[in-house]
């Protein structure tokens, strides 16, 4: 079978400084792009040129740069505003993180919405950010916590969806697992959510970097990302909500910039998208995120998931064909139903152990519960060795793998 | 750059793949207690018998980890086996001071030359390679914690 890609691979590498350096004289093969992607030249240029030339505090001062710095940064927002479809640049919030993202989203809707009873439903493959703020709301306010099951190949079990939205205030779950790779049914979701009477929030940190998202035809009513797993900086992560929604939402945190007017008795919360961004934002960092939607949309989300889906064919091949029985990847087996994440158990090593050897070789994954111990629980263990590719991988770098993890099998070996 | 026989020593995998003490003791009358890396996922259970003369008369090991917190905690349960909480005290200092954690340097003091008691670390020794790989100091602390924390608790 041919595996082809729309990918120039070798081009795409060029544009990212670090894949050129070595780790213990070894050529890096970064692996661990559902960790963190790397970033493209494009991203750091456009970082270093605000500082070098327009560095100034933005919605401010009216003098040349301080405005050059605010349009700057507002057309970074238009220009994920496109990235992701939505309707108004009002629906874009920059935040800290997707953990931020998600943890507004339950202190300022939450906390405005659910009293004692109300019901969650959220899934058993969550990351920990998609979970904690809820438990945070459990303790404060009483609310009930229902869990989607999983079958035994890692989807959501939806046998029994309607029941469990019965009377639900709010659906809450990732597009794609940051564990299993696997990629969920949003529509289908959000549909039943709203069926249901629930608002429906999509966790979107692995799913919008490898895929194309159109947050209308998602139907969700609110979406939170993360920038640096999309080729742009740490420090930057996106709310996107429906407008609607967002006007009716209390502010989370106070400060400067969110306000239109503070007086001794009170203030008035500033337009959106502004209101949810109090104190100087990370002026920088949402500049090298709007470049690096402008780069990944040069090359193509399409594109991307079509690459990334020829990785995933060629890596469950691969690591089946030279490891049989002893490597078990947990996931979804159809590339068609997962992205290029891959959670791996092989032989009875330990993930840390199997992740020291593989960096003895440069090869870079995960090991550990990635921030999903509920999961980790279910799976019946502790951790996992994690792989994870993105645009820039190649099956070179896949064979990189399977021969570490064939050294980290002899040296282990009883 | 540190190789992985620093590391993985012989001794170390030893343990790793013939694990001392490994299993469950009744609990009352022995005192459980639970470990965690939440780095890592590991957790460890360590099962302590104390006799009237605060003697450590029994220890078993539980839970999952990886090759050197498993074998750190195998090395610990025999090496603390049949000794009073006092000489378990030298001993864990002794194994901290070796993985560069002094007491001294928690407490925010200045750091000074720290007073070790003179203990043999025995096949412990294997383990002094982990500190040229930082991040796996906490797998072989794990144990260590956990054991200090039951001893404390099995006092109170």
């Amino acid at each position: 079978m041919a595996l082809t890609t729309p990918l120039d691979v070798d081009a795409i590498r060029a544009d990212f400084p670090l894949l050129s350096r070595t780790v213990h004289d070894t050529p890096i093969v970064y692996l661990d792009s559902a960790a963190t992607s790397q970033k493209p030249t494009a991203v750091l240029d456009a970082m270093d040129a605000y500082y070098r030339t327009v560095n100034a505090n933005v919605h401010r001062g009216v003098y040349f740069i301080a405005e050059q710095a605010t349009n700057d940064l507002e057309a970074a927002r238009e220009k994920v505003r496109r990235f992701i479809n939505a309707s108004s640049v009002s629906e874009v919030i920059f935040t800290k993180n997707a953990t931020e993202s998600l943890n507004l989203i339950v202190q300022s809707w939450g906390r405005a919405n659910l009293a004692a009873g109300d019901v969650v439903v959220l899934s058993h493959m969550e990351h920990h950010a998609n979970i904690v703020p809820w438990h945070m709301l459990v303790a404060e306010r009483g609310i009930e916590l229902r869990w989607i099951p999983l079958t035994p190949d890692g989807r959501l079990d939806l046998s029994d969806l309607d029941a469990l939205l019965d009377g639900a205030k709010v659906l809450s779950v990732t597009a794609m697992s940051n564990v299993l790779g696997t990629l969920n049914p949003v529509r289908q979701l959000t549909d039943a959510a709203r069926a249901a009477g629930a608002i429906s929030i999509i966790d979107g940190c692995q799913s919008v970097p490898h895929t194309a998202t159109d947050v209308q035809a998602l139907g969700a009513d609110f979406v939170a990302f993360s920038g640096h797993k999309l080729c742009g900086p740490t420090g930057v992560g996106v709310l996107w909500g429906r407008e609607e929604l967002l006007t009716a939402m209390p502010p989370f945190i106070g400060g400067g910039e969110m306000i239109r007017d503070v007086r001794l008795d009170g203030f008035t919360c500033n337009d959106l998208p502004w209101k949810f961004e109090a104190g100087t934002p990370a002026i920088a960092e949402i500049i090298g995120l709007g470049a690096a939607v402008d780069y990944l949309t040069g090359i193509g989300m399409d594109a991307i998931r079509a690459h990334e889906h020829m990785l995933t064919e060629y890596t469950l091949r691969t690591l089946a064909d030279r490891f049989g029985p002893d490597i078990a990847i947990h996931g979804p087996s159809d590339p068609d139903l997962r992205g290029g994440v891959f959670s791996f158990a092989f032989k009875d090593l330990h993930p840390h152990d199997i992740s020291q050897i593989l960096d003895q070789h440069a090869v870079c994954v995960r090991a550990g519960h990635h921030c999903a111990k509920p999961l980790m629980k279910l799976m019946g263990v502790g951790a996992t060795a994690r792989a994870s590719v993105y645009l820039y991988n190649t099956t070179a770098d896949i064979d990189a793998l399977a021969d570490a993890l064939e050294s980290a099998g002899a040296f282990f070996a009883f | 750059m540190p190789g992985l026989e620093d590391l993985y020593r012989e001794i170390i995998l030893d343990h790793y793949r013939n694990p001392r003490n490994r299993g469950e003791l009744d609990s009352p009358p022995a005192h459980r207690v639970e470990g965690f890396n939440p780095l890592c996922g590991d957790e460890i259970v360590v099962y302590l018998d104390l006799d009237d003369e605060r003697r450590i008369t029994d220890i078993r090991i539980g839970g999952q980890g990886c090759s050197i917190s498993q074998s750190s905690a195998s090395m610990m349960s025999a090496a603390v086996k049949g000794h009073t909480v006092e000489e378990v005290g030298d001993l864990t200092r002794a194994f901290k001071a070796m993985m560069s954690i002094h007491e001294s340097s928690l407490g925010g003091e200045a750091a000074e030359p720290v007073e070790l008691p003179d203990v043999k670390l025995g096949d412990l020794e294997a383990l002094r390679g982990v500190v040229k790989f930082p991040v796996r100091i906490k797998c072989a602390t794990l144990a260590w914690n956990t054991l200090a924390q039951g001893i404390d608790e099995a006092l109170a």
